[in-house]
């Protein structure tokens, strides 16, 4: 099986106009970083791969996922995470229990618990379960995003500028933080982002859009 | 690149296809705007058509076939006929005038000042007192026994006994004008100030200010027409039901004649099945009256437009703002006095013992009228509840569909589709419930609750629709991205996500459909032939009756039962949520 994300002949078009075209092959474990002047259709691009494409959009090629074709596949079948630049935690749910809403069906109570226990350990966050996301600092929250969407044992992560809100300091800490765990679960992982900075610190190929017309 | 095209389309079918098979309830969502359209245009259709037979004269169940004019010339026959249109004209018109004039004044005066944000705090309450029951009130401030009287006598008018003055009732409908004012000016307040949040406003009132003009000045030549785009449909509203309100007409506008909606009623209510065709063709002129007064209003937009366009070339800065503002001001405290003072008269006629003129209160307070007409409001508020919460759920359901139809498949209303939303509004009620009632004769279905529900659905499913939709839209569709992600189907994401977040929207939609059905009269009446007696109904028949103390008891239960849901839109979410500061305010 051929293991990581796979864009063939990928197209985002915008009315029937093409925006974008990418071809490329995203193995276990690295990243693939694409800048682009905004409008280009980065994040066009994110929303074909986990099939949540607005009215005006439409695309042609195809998404194969682990050696899967999921380019028709449901949203909530396909089995790609994405972070985007908000932490977008469910304010109506504990932290505990935005990390179950992610965590795959099945296992008993108890061995839920403990995985969403260990899930908090990974990141720091001992305890924290019983918490109000609205309390949290700007930090953890990222910090539980990331575990939510880890937890529902992607196959695949996207990233939507996901680190531009979060001030300097916090900025690299939660960057390397991310990219360590998605290598440490051989994770492919797409960043769509404006900074340069984080294109780097991806350590992977960068692909700069440009409009198509 | 036309193949490519083909290609995304037919990728994007398949999808559809695919995600429309693989769960039950893909299969019932994309009809359910359809379902709803029905709902609400349906009856209104029906209604129409089952007016316009019998107004020629044609009307089976009673032996009777047409095409004839002869109800028309009874109709013209009738004497009163002149003053009851010329009333229906007359109130309808001057009660949305004034109401309108008093909001966009007051905004524009007053909007972001401590006056205002106190006003508007006024408004949940304001807005859940039923018509019937701020109609009631009104009466009991005003008459000349009434509570404003006594206040200031004899100490300062000398009298000892009501002076001999038609107050309530009077000839010309201005106590009926007034009563739809007061309750209006909270309506089209709270549309404007949902029109506000929309148009980029404050900034335009600001550069207003810079250039030296008043704030009201400055706001009407700025703000004003943009905002009276967005509420020109609202307004019409307005127009249509002041024309043609039925309960507030009963309690406050003149018997003789009265106003074409109430004699169009009388004459639904004979037992003589032959009036009905007179009434038929009275509620034909009403709704030709209705139309003809939305034309007015239309052509009445164009000149003000053109007066308007001219007073702002003129470049006055307005020299009498803080005169016309203080006028405007006063205007919506005296509306909101008068609502909720009279929902305290009420309160005290409910526990009045003897209450001579001029006493200020009452020589004993007691439950005794409770205990009187108690059991019978329980009765009432029983059956006023249980029509209320069918009709506001079955209302939320179809709502909450359509809105989720409209996120899942992007099957959305366009701007002009919105005006379907408020024709069952703009219709006015006199010209298609009593067809209705005679169609549902003439095919021998029974008039009862179920059908008193539907015709309640008609009118409660715009109010809850546009309501909800705007918090519904504005929920961030990233947090479905991201339960999608995560491997929720779009049921899970609606059930477990959206709607949780979504909970005092919600409950608020719930809260103003529950007391839209609560206030109705007509449609209660007349669709449940009399036999469905709910708060409403009870409490307007006994205006002819004058029980004050009756008056008082069935009033105040109308009014609580209205209330009480936006007391717990108000209370749910803030203890559900008390641990949830992200959705404290949201």
């Amino acid at each position: 099986m051929d293991r990581g994300l796979t864009l063939r002949d990928v197209t985002i078009l915008k009315n029937g106009a093409p925006l974008l075209s990418l071809s490329r092959h995203i193995g276990p474990g690295e990243v693939l970083s694409v800048m682009g002047p905004s409008g280009v259709g980065k994040s066009t691009l994110l929303a074909f791969i986990t099939g949540t494409l607005a009215q005006d959009f439409s695309a042609t090629g195809t998404i194969i996922l682990d050696g899967m074709d999921v380019t028709d596949a449901p949203a909530y079948q396909r089995r790609v995470g994405i972070l985007f630049q908000d932490d977008l935690l469910f304010p109506h749910l504990s932290v505990g229990a935005n990390l179950a809403f992610g965590l795959r069906a099945g296992g008993s109570k108890v061995d839920r618990q403990t995985r969403i226990d260990e899930a908090l350990a990974e990141v720091g966050l001992d305890g924290f379960a019983d918490r109000d996301p609205a309390t949290l600092s700007g930090g953890q929250k990222a910090r539980v995003a990331l575990m939510r969407m880890l937890l529902s044992d992607p196959c695949g992560l996207l990233l939507d500028e996901p680190f531009s809100r979060l001030d300097t300091a916090l900025r690299a800490q939660v960057r390397e933080l991310v990219f360590a765990r998605a290598k440490a679960r051989a994770l492919p992982v797409l960043m769509v982002t404006h900074d340069a900075e984080d294109a780097a610190a991806a350590g992977g190929d960068i692909v700069t859009l440009s409009p198509l017309h | 690149m036309i193949g490519r095209i083909v290609t995304a389309l037919r990728s994007k079918l398949s999808t559809d296809v695919k995600t429309r098979h693989d769960h039950k309830s893909r299969r019932v969502l994309p009809v359910l705007p359809a379902i709803t359209l029905l709902a609400m245009l349906g009856p209104v259709i029906a209604g129409l058509y089952g007016t316009i037979l019998p107004a020629f004269g044609h009307l089976p169940a009673a032996g009777l076939t047409g095409p004839t004019l002869s109800p028309f010339y009874d109709l013209f026959d009738w004497a009163g006929l002149p003053r009851a249109v010329m009333l229906s004209v007359g109130v309808g018109v001057g009660a949305t005038a004034l109401a309108l004039t008093i909001v966009a004044l007051l905004t524009a005066g007053w909007s972001g000042t401590p006056a205002f944000r106190f006003l508007e705090r006024l408004l949940s309450p304001l807005l859940s007192v039923p018509h019937a029951a701020a109609a009631f009130g009104l009466a009991f401030l005003i008459t000349p026994s009434g509570w404003l009287s006594r206040a200031v006598s004899p100490a300062i008018t000398g009298w000892d006994r009501p002076p001999d003055l038609l107050i309530v009732q009077d000839t010309w409908g201005l106590t009926m004008m007034a009563g739809l004012v007061i309750k209006e000016v909270p309506f089209l307040l709270l549309i404007t100030l949902a029109a506000l949040g929309q148009a980029d406003t404050g900034r335009s009132a600001a550069v207003a200010k810079a250039l030296g003009y008043g704030r009201l000045t400055g706001w009407l030549k700025t703000v004003f027409p943009r905002v009276y785009a967005q509420i020109r449909l609202p307004v019409y509203v307005v127009l249509a039901y002041s024309m043609s309100v039925v309960d507030v007409a009963v309690i406050l506008g003149p018997n003789t004649p009265p106003s074409l909606s109430v004699y169009i009623v009388r004459l639904m209510s004979d037992p003589d099945l032959a009036m009905r065709l007179q009434g038929a063709a009275a509620a034909l002129l009403q709704l030709a009256l209705v139309i003809g007064a939305l034309m007015a209003w239309r052509i009445g937009e164009a000149i003000v437009t053109v007066l308007g366009h001219r007073w702002i070339m003129s470049g006055t800065r307005g020299k009498i703002d803080p005169i016309v503002g203080g006028l405007a001001l006063t205007a919506g405290i005296v509306c909101a006095f008068l609502v909720l003072a009279g929902i305290v008269v009420l309160g005290v006629w409910s526990f009045a013992g003897y209450w001579s003129f001029p006493d200020f209160l009452p020589d004993q307070l007691s439950g005794r009228n409770w205990m009187r007409f108690g059991p019978g409001t329980v009765e009432a508020l029983g059956e006023t509840a249980l029509i209320a919460a069918v009709v506001t759920l079955a209302a939320l359901a179809l709502t909450v569909g359509c809105l989720e139809a409209e996120y899942r498949y992007g099957l959305r209303l366009s701007s002009r589709g919105i005006w379907l939303l408020y024709l069952p509004l703009l219709v006015p009620q006199t010209a298609f419930l009593p067809g209705l009632q005679t169609l549902m004769l003439n095919i021998g279905a029974d008039v009862g609750r179920l059908p008193v529900m539907l015709a309640h659905l008609v009118f409660v499913l715009p109010y809850v629709f546009l309501s909800l939709a705007d918090p519904f839209r504005a929920w961030d569709v990233r947090m479905g991205v991201i339960a999608n992600a995560l491997g929720a189907r779009p049921d899970r994401v609606l059930w477990k996500v959206r709607l949780p977040m979504l909970l005092r929207p919600v409950l608020t939609a719930a809260a103003v459909g529950f007391s839209v059905s609560v206030g109705q009269y007509l449609a209660t009446l007349l669709i449940g032939g009399g036999r469905v007696a709910t708060l409403t109904t009870e409490a307007v028949a006994l205006a002819s009756g004058g029980d004050r103390r009756a008056i008082g008891v069935y009033g105040l239960m109308q009014t609580g039962a209205a209330l009480i849901l936006f007391a717990l839109a108000l209370i749910v979410p803030a203890i559900v949520w008390r641990n949830r500061k992200g959705l404290r305010y949201g």
